[in-house]
């Protein structure tokens, strides 16, 4: 018997309650932008905070028709998260505040659709499992394409068509995911007897991971796919030794590309040493200089970003960016190190309500996972869930120094419309899971 | 499948909870050893955000340090200037993007800043961050007197040397000077670092500009430190000041000779003196004998009763205030050392053996002449104020800091340093309608007829307003009473109509 709540409201009355925490969240965190910086921008920079609400609510009618039975917690905590991502990119440049917003929209449409056309059933995508396994990889490898692809940050992951540019990696791993539950769903049994050959797609699925690793040098993606293969295999199979033994190729493989690669060798050096008091060969500029003023000058700097928030940080709009001679200190501030910028003006206290925030996601988009009463369900719902804990885990791992670091999107935070628009589907999958199990 | 999931739910929330750790750890263990990394610009950027306080001199209208702010992009910096262009600039100090900080700059670093526990600035402070305004430092003003200082500073020019002045009853420090100076404007850029860091022509093999040697120059007292050894004479009650003494020229020590000052095969000869007359004159060879007498012991402890051995309590960073006392090298540098036994008790009495001191010091010597014996806490800050200068956030109040001597002691020894003026070695700058003190010394040098002049002061003798100290380094054959105190003389004499009011 489990205690009942003081007024029982129906899961979309409840949602449509916690969107209006949001809403003030939203609004103060606006506002004290606005107050920290009235000599750079304007009043209007509230109305942002308006759209934002009038956006979820438009998010939430469209769950009330499609999935009205889903869970009501996780479409607030997804408006928190955007509401602080797209306040802090405002404060570090409100251009590109007014992009993400776009994409925002883009991604709320996209949100709907995914809702209205898989209200039924969304099992039927089970059937177009192939389909899905080679998009994903297809997707991968586009980055590879001369002439489409483009290098950022030392990886390869862009495409570039016209004025338009993606990571097409972002929906790779939704594919991946739908790919993987349909498939795992219908191997289990063989697969959990552990037979040679039924091992092979397990081998095979390592090594695409290794040349990725390998070819892109995308440490971070690689980790992620893998990470999201076994977990899934696991959940399957429930043999752990499956786990042990990938756990141990991926070590090995790692060992073998640090030996080998000397891009991962670098990052791993970085992740290890990042500050020397003697000079180092700098491949950036051929000369010998301290490896924090050379290879490790991003992390270095973002982790004095994040110490220097202390445990109330200083306050929305009031962090130091940039140097004396007004240059940015932290190179894909708004991307990659959003975190460090958030820690920096949100402090502990911040930092760790975001991170609570992402934690009850997880946990959310668990319990869908465990409510779900088909093999498909579960596997889709625990694969999502799981892609997005070990996203964030890599990304603002890396920015901590808890491993190495790699540019991934801190999911619906960084700045990125792939990122936004691929995280708004996995929304849409847990929501879709979650309406029918729950309507059952 | 629900126990994979479930304990998969459990791996994921373990991560994240791991991210949550080492956020706690960046941001509560590791920012203070952050902070100090050479390459950490946050640091540096954060405290030109900062209006710092404005500097002013006694008057409370002369500007010493103001800012001037710089727009880059979307953030306002603040960043000094000094309008004077070296008034006092080794005492005031500078605060700069790329040699951060120095003398009461850095000292007072937390008023400026309002980072200071006073419950107003807080709140000041508080509201400027939730208004979202500029946080604005606090006031200084300081006891430095504009007219004066610049007397001491023209004085000086061309010379190296320092001189101290300072009011023997509250503290306040009204003169600080030190030669060569330097124009902290121009410390930021290389070029005009590199030209400050040059050794000045005038005292050749020194230190540069950026040395206060008023409170960081050690220097031999030579026979200023007389003073130190009459009141350890009169304080141990086995001298007076009629006690007679006779004087051939020379004392024996260690079965030598130590003759008296200038040449030594012929040296000047006072015979029968008592012992008013031999500090009147200076007399080397009296003060061995003393100094053998009382032991070497006794009168380093007479010293530290004067605040030898430790570092003056004056609001300046640690780094740039040396404690006077015995020193010798030691692993590669000047030490202080307080061992009896290795100290030479006769040259010790009259200032020589291994004795270096600070101007800082020896007017403090004077100052406690002047003060009946009480030695108070020198102070260049006179009060801060809140920004607008409308508030008064603190004020320094008058702190005793030493108790160096018997008021009777003091009172005999301001007899005794009235003569030099009045017919011993200083007759040269008596001052008509001013009855004045001091003594003299001529401190000899590594170099063979290069000397350090030293002359310490106060005055008006009955009443004292203030007293100090004056060294020019490096005077080649010149005396105390001839080099040193004729600067001495122009400072009483620019301060007291204007201390008497």
């Amino acid at each position: 018997m489990g205690a009942r709540p003081l007024i029982a409201l129906r899961p979309r009355n409840r949602e449509l309650l916690y969107l209006l925490p949001v809403g003030i969240l939203t609004g103060t965190g606006f506002a004290s932008v606005y107050i920290a910086r009235q000599s750079f921008v304007s009043w209007g920079s509230l109305g942002y905070a308006l759209f934002f609400l009038a956006l979820y609510v438009a998010a939430h009618f469209v769950a009330r028709f499609a999935v009205p039975a889903a869970d009501p917690y996780l479409l607030p905590m997804t408006g928190v998260l955007t509401a602080i991502g797209v306040t802090e990119i405002y404060r570090l440049g409100p251009d590109d505040a007014f992009k993400q917003g776009l994409w925002i929209v883009v991604g709320v449409g996209l949100f709907a659709l995914a809702l209205i056309g898989l209200r039924r059933d969304y099992r039927l995508l089970e059937n177009y499992k192939y389909l899905f396994g080679i998009a994903a990889i297809g997707l991968l490898f586009l980055p590879r394409v001369p002439g489409l692809g483009t290098t950022v940050n030392g990886a390869r992951l862009w495409v570039r068509v016209g004025p338009v540019q993606f990571q097409p990696g972002e929906f790779a791993k939704i594919f991946l995911i739908v790919f993987l539950a349909a498939y795992l769903r219908e191997k289990r049994e063989t697969l959990a007897q552990a037979r040679l050959k039924d091992v092979g797609p397990l081998l095979l699925i390592w090594g695409g991971c290794m040349l990725t690793l390998v070819s892109s040098n995308d440490l971070g993606s690689a980790l992620l796919y893998y990470g999201i293969f076994l977990s899934m295999l696991y959940v399957a199979t429930a043999r752990l030794s499956f786990v042990v033994v990938g756990i141990a190729l991926f070590v090995a493989g790692g060992i073998g590309a640090y030996q080998k690669v000397p891009h991962v060798k670098e990052r791993v050096t970085i992740w290890l040493h990042p500050w020397t008091t003697h000079t180092v060969y700098c491949p950036l500029t051929g000369t010998k200089t301290l490896r924090q003023d050379c290879q490790s000058y991003q992390l270095v700097k973002s982790l004095y970003s994040i110490a220097n928030g202390h445990y109330g940080g200083t306050g929305l709009g009031k962090g130091t960016f940039n140097t004396t001679s007004g240059k940015p200190l932290i190179p894909y501030i708004n991307t990659d190190f959003i975190y460090s910028a958030l820690a920096q003006e949100i402090g502990l206290i911040g930092a760790a309500a975001l991170l609570l925030v992402f934690m009850l996601f997880v946990a959310r988009g668990m319990k869908v996972a465990l409510q779900a009463d088909d093999g498909f369900s579960k596997l889709l719902a625990a694969g999502l869930t799981f892609g997005f804990a070990l996203q964030t885990f890599i990304i603002v791992g890396g920015v901590l120094r808890v491993i190495p670091l790699t540019g991934i999107t801190l999911p619906f935070v960084s700045y990125g419309g792939s990122s936004v628009v691929a995280n708004f589907v996995l929304l849409a999958g847990l929501l879709l899971v979650s309406h029918r199990a729950n309507s059952q | 499948m629900n126990r994979q999931i479930s304990r998969l739910a459990l791996v994921a929330l373990i991560l994240l909870s791991a991210l949550i750790v080492a956020t706690t750890y960046w941001q509560t263990w590791a920012p203070g050893s952050l902070a100090a990394k050479q390459d950490n610009e946050i640091q540096r950027v954060a405290q030109f955000q900062i209006r710092r306080g404005l500097i002013y001199a006694s008057d409370g209208k002369t500007v010493l340090a103001a800012n001037r702010a710089v727009k880059h992009g979307n953030q306002t910096l603040y960043f000094r200037r000094y309008p004077t262009h070296g008034f006092a600039s080794q005492t005031v100090g500078y605060s700069t993007q790329g040699r951060s900080r120095a003398g009461i700059e850095r000292d007072q670093n937390a008023y400026l800043t309002a980072s200071n526990a006073n419950l107003g600035t807080i709140f000041d402070k508080l509201t400027d961050n939730l208004k979202g305004t500029t946080v604005t430092g606090n006031n200084l003003i300081l006891n430095l007197r504009p007219g004066v200082q610049k007397i001491a500073e023209t004085a000086l020019q061309g010379k190296c040397g320092a001189a101290v002045m300072l009011n023997p009853k509250t503290g306040a420090v009204y003169v600080m000077a030190s030669s060569p100076s330097y124009d902290p404007n121009k410390i930021n850029s290389d070029k005009g670092y590199a030209s400050i860091l040059r050794s000045p022509s005038a005292c050749p093999g020194s230190t540069s500009a950026l040395l206060n040697r008023a409170t960081q120059g050690l220097y031999p007292p030579g026979s200023t430190f007389k003073t130190v050894t009459a009141a350890a004479a009169l304080d141990s009650g086995k001298f007076k000041e009629d006690s007679p003494f006779y004087d051939p020229g020379y004392c024996v020590e260690y079965g030598k000779r130590v003759s008296n000052a200038g040449n030594p095969e012929a040296p000047e000869t006072f015979g029968h003196v008592d012992f008013l007359q031999a500090y009147e004159h200076s007399i080397n060879a009296v003060f061995c004998n003393i100094g053998m007498r009382l032991g070497a012991r006794a009168v380093i402890d007479e010293a530290k009763d004067f605040g030898f051995y430790s570092e003056p309590p004056i609001e300046l960073p640690s780094s740039s205030v040396e404690p006077s006392g015995e020193y010798r090298f030691e692993n590669g540098g000047l030490r202080l050392f307080d061992d009896a036994g290795q100290m030479d008790p006769g040259r010790l009495a009259f200032g020589q053996d291994k004795l270096l001191v600070t101007p800082l010091q020896m007017a403090l010597v004077a100052a406690g002449v002047a003060n009946g014996g009480t030695i108070m806490e020198p102070h260049l800050v006179k009060k801060v104020t809140a920004p607008g200068g409308s508030k008064t956030v603190a004020k320094t109040k008058p702190k005793v800091w030493k108790h160096a001597m018997k008021p009777s002691t003091a009172a005999t020894l301001n007899k005794m340093m009235q003569a030099v003026i009045t017919g011993g070695t200083a007759t040269g700058v008596q001052i008509p309608g001013i009855t004045w003190a001091g003594k003299t010394g001529t401190a000899e040098t590594n170099e063979n007829g290069v000397y350090d002049a030293w002359f310490i002061f106060f005055a008006p003798a009955d009443h004292p307003r203030v007293a100090g100290a004056v060294v020019v380094e490096h005077s080649v054959g010149g005396f105390g009473g001839a080099v040193a105190a004729p600067i001495a003389k122009q400072l009483v004499q620019a301060i007291l109509p204007a201390t008497s009011k």
